[in-house]
């Protein structure tokens, strides 16, 4: 093995190498100890115990009880009303996602291709900047805006579009992809600002079209910015619930309210802990198999 | 698996939290009239209480007043039961107090410490939620009806709750209805145009509730239990379903008392009461008594109602509150109406059955 080093400053001593190794391993243990603490304590013991209320009872009043373990929760999985909620809140997400990055993209482009580092540095601001006020507090400023006498309605009414658009569900994409949209354009920005643009040249000097050049070189070299902005806005998007009940009118079941009002008024924890953990597992595999499929094509 | 036991011993410790109610009794049963034992910790609603009258207490007592709000009783029922902060006081509905006494959340009153109990009127107290009165002082108490616009209804003697729910009589109404996201309210309402009780646990009558609900929904615009009465003033709905001081704050702040009423539909509605109570998280024990008693004089009672709007089941505060309060039927509902209320029971896990129904109503 030592004879096989061809590094000359390295001594030849197999006893240094793996105290070497072992010392380089303990400090990446120790650099990386901040981040297990937290999953620890902010991710796998909060799991834990959603995980174990999920098998809990409910007391006639609606307290959790811990004992007298059942499934009788997850039995409740199976009703066909919840796969309908299951459906609907994938259907929203996944809607969502696609109008983000319809629009996200040819966004995040523009930025991107801006020459002046200072202009591109002032629209990114401009991006961040709703970020500086509450989410609740700028979806009721939409419901404003979209109201019986809003500014959103008024356009509408005067150019004979729409009548009214607050508690309807092109409100709720309305609020969606107001408030998802960052998440797509930022990521999507990152992937394409970084970004050799020397080889697109190289593909326009080869006669590629424009097109063919952004769908061979700038699209597939822009797709971890693609992936990363389409899992930012897909995961919240199935978990949304404020927009959809401000400015949707609160009159279909999405699961985040689902789990939320498990939680509250039906005081059901049990079968809310289920519904948490399903859909955290579910979304945990779901993004591992996403990457790791991912990680062979980049 | 060690993680496991660390979580369990977590929750364990979670749940164990706070103080013993038998402890607090004993505390309780000590306390005289008047008797000060620290600040009191109020967790009350939010603009539920006059800040003069908060005032006064600290001035009378020499204690301070820490006020905290919620939104609802289920926020709050969360906070006690995880435990860690003290409050001494909290305040209630009915069957939130009837929820909190059954898990042993409330310390038993001692109500020699507290002889302005006397001024009660009796129709307040030993209500089911608590029938022999040991664990709650009736607060305030109003009703669940609809706010209307008078551009829809001439007057509030013509509401019914067809409105919402009878096809033709709502059709016109279409876009323009809210109802509270709550379900044992927005059930009431189906379930009292029927013809049967709010707190029917006939699965029968509540499978004909959601039929109705269900077909009553395309006619709505929204569910909201925070906003009905903005949405009202604001003309977004011309009918809406909520509580009455809730209404009268809104067409105060509006100056739109022309424009818009209050009124219980004639087949009925829900009465609800909301409670002062110790819950086992508090400190100052005697305090919150004591605190209990103030409110519940004639006079302080009187002051509260003029300042929310919402009635007094207190009969001497009510002998001197302002006449023109005391007559409108929309703050005190007339005895005819009055009997067509019902107060909302805890279901127990029944319960579950009405939440499931709510959720097919808004599939």
């Amino acid at each position: 093995m030592t004879t096989t080093d061809e590094r000359p400053t390295r001594v030849a001593d197999p006893e240094f190498e793996r105290k070497a190794e072992r010392a380089e391993a303990l400090r990446g243990f120790l650099q990386a100890l901040p981040s297990y603490a937290y999953l620890v304590f902010f991710f796998a013991i909060p799991l834990v115990i959603v995980f174990v209320f999920s098998f809990a009872s409910r007391s006639r009043t609606g307290r959790p009880v811990l004992s007298d373990w059942n499934l009788d929760s997850y039995a409740k999985l199976f009703q066909p009303i919840v796969a309908e909620i299951v459906a609907r809140s994938l259907w929203l997400a996944l809607l969502n996602t696609v109008l983000c990055l319809a629009i996200g993209y040819p966004f995040a482009y523009w930025l991107a291709t801006r020459r002046s580092a200072r202009y591109r540095a002032v629209l990114l601001v401009l991006v961040l900047i709703p970020f500086w006020s509450n989410f609740l507090v700028r979806t009721y400023a939409w419901r404003v805006l979209l109201g019986e006498n809003g500014f959103v309605t008024e356009i509408g009414r005067a150019l004979g579009l729409w009548d009214k658009l607050l508690f309807t569900q092109p409100a709720v994409f309305i609020g969606l992809l107001y408030g998802y949209l960052p998440f797509m354009v930022l990521p999507l920005y990152a992937a394409l600002e970084r970004m050799d643009w020397s080889l697109v040249e190289a593909a326009r000097d080869l006669y590629a079209s424009g097109w063919v050049a952004f769908r061979k070189v700038t699209l597939p070299l822009s797709k971890p910015g693609v992936i990363a902005g389409s899992i930012l806005v897909f995961i919240p998007s199935l978990g949304a619930y404020v927009t959809p009940d401000i400015l949707g009118g609160a009159k279909t079941t999405l699961l985040g309210n689902y789990i939320v009002r498990q939680f509250t008024a039906a005081r059901n924890w049990p079968f809310g802990a289920a519904l948490s953990f399903v859909v955290l597992v579910v979304m945990l595999i779901a993004t591992i198999i996403y990457f790791r499929t991912d990680a062979r094509t980049i | 698996m060690g993680m496991l036991a660390l979580a369990v011993a977590l929750v364990a410790a979670a749940c164990s939290s706070g103080n013993s109610g038998s402890d607090l009794e004993s505390v309780a049963q000590g306390c005289q009239v008047d008797q000060v034992d620290g600040d009191l910790s109020l967790y009350n609603w939010s603009e539920y209480i006059d800040p003069d009258l908060v005032q006064e207490f600290r001035d009378t007592y020499g204690v301070d007043v820490v006020e905290t709000f919620y939104e609802s009783n289920e926020a709050m029922l969360a906070q006690i039961e995880a435990g860690g902060a003290t409050y001494d006081l909290v305040v209630p509905s009915d069957y939130m107090v009837d929820i909190m006494r059954q898990e042993g959340l409330l310390v038993k009153l001692n109500k020699d410490a507290i002889p302005n109990m006397a001024n009660l009127d009796p129709k307040f107290t030993g209500l089911p939620f608590d029938p022999d009165g040991e664990y709650s002082a009736p607060y305030q108490w109003g009703t669940t009806g609809i706010g209307f616009s008078y551009d829809v209804v001439d007057d509030a003697a013509d509401l019914t709750w067809g409105l919402i729910f009878d096809p033709e009589m709502s059709a016109p109404l279409t876009g323009r209805i809210s109802l509270l996201d709550d379900e044992r309210e927005v059930f009431a309402a189906a379930l009292k145009y029927l013809g049967y009780s709010v707190n029917t646990t006939d699965q029968a009558q509540l499978d004909e509730a959601t039929a109705l609900l269900k077909a009553a929904k395309d006619r709505v615009a929204t569910f909201t239990s925070d906003s009905f009465e903005d949405l009202l003033v604001s003309g977004e709905v011309d009918l809406a379903h909520g509580w009455n001081g809730d209404f009268f704050a809104a067409f105060d702040e509006a100056d739109a008392w022309e424009d818009y009423g209050y009124g219980i539909p004639k087949e009925g509605g829900v009465a609800w009461v909301d409670n002062m109570a110790i819950p086992t998280t508090a400190e100052a024990v005697c305090t919150a008594h004591t605190f209990i008693n103030f409110i519940l004089d004639a006079e302080n009672g009187a002051q509260l109602s003029e300042w929310n709007y919402y009635a007094s089941p207190n009969a001497k505060a009510n002998e001197l509150i302002d006449p023109e309060i005391l007559s409108d039927p929309a703050v005190y509902p007339t005895p005819e109406t009055f009997e067509k209320l019902e107060f909302l029971a805890d279901l127990g896990d029944f319960a579950t059955n009405y939440a499931d129904a709510f959720t097919e109503v808004k599939s």
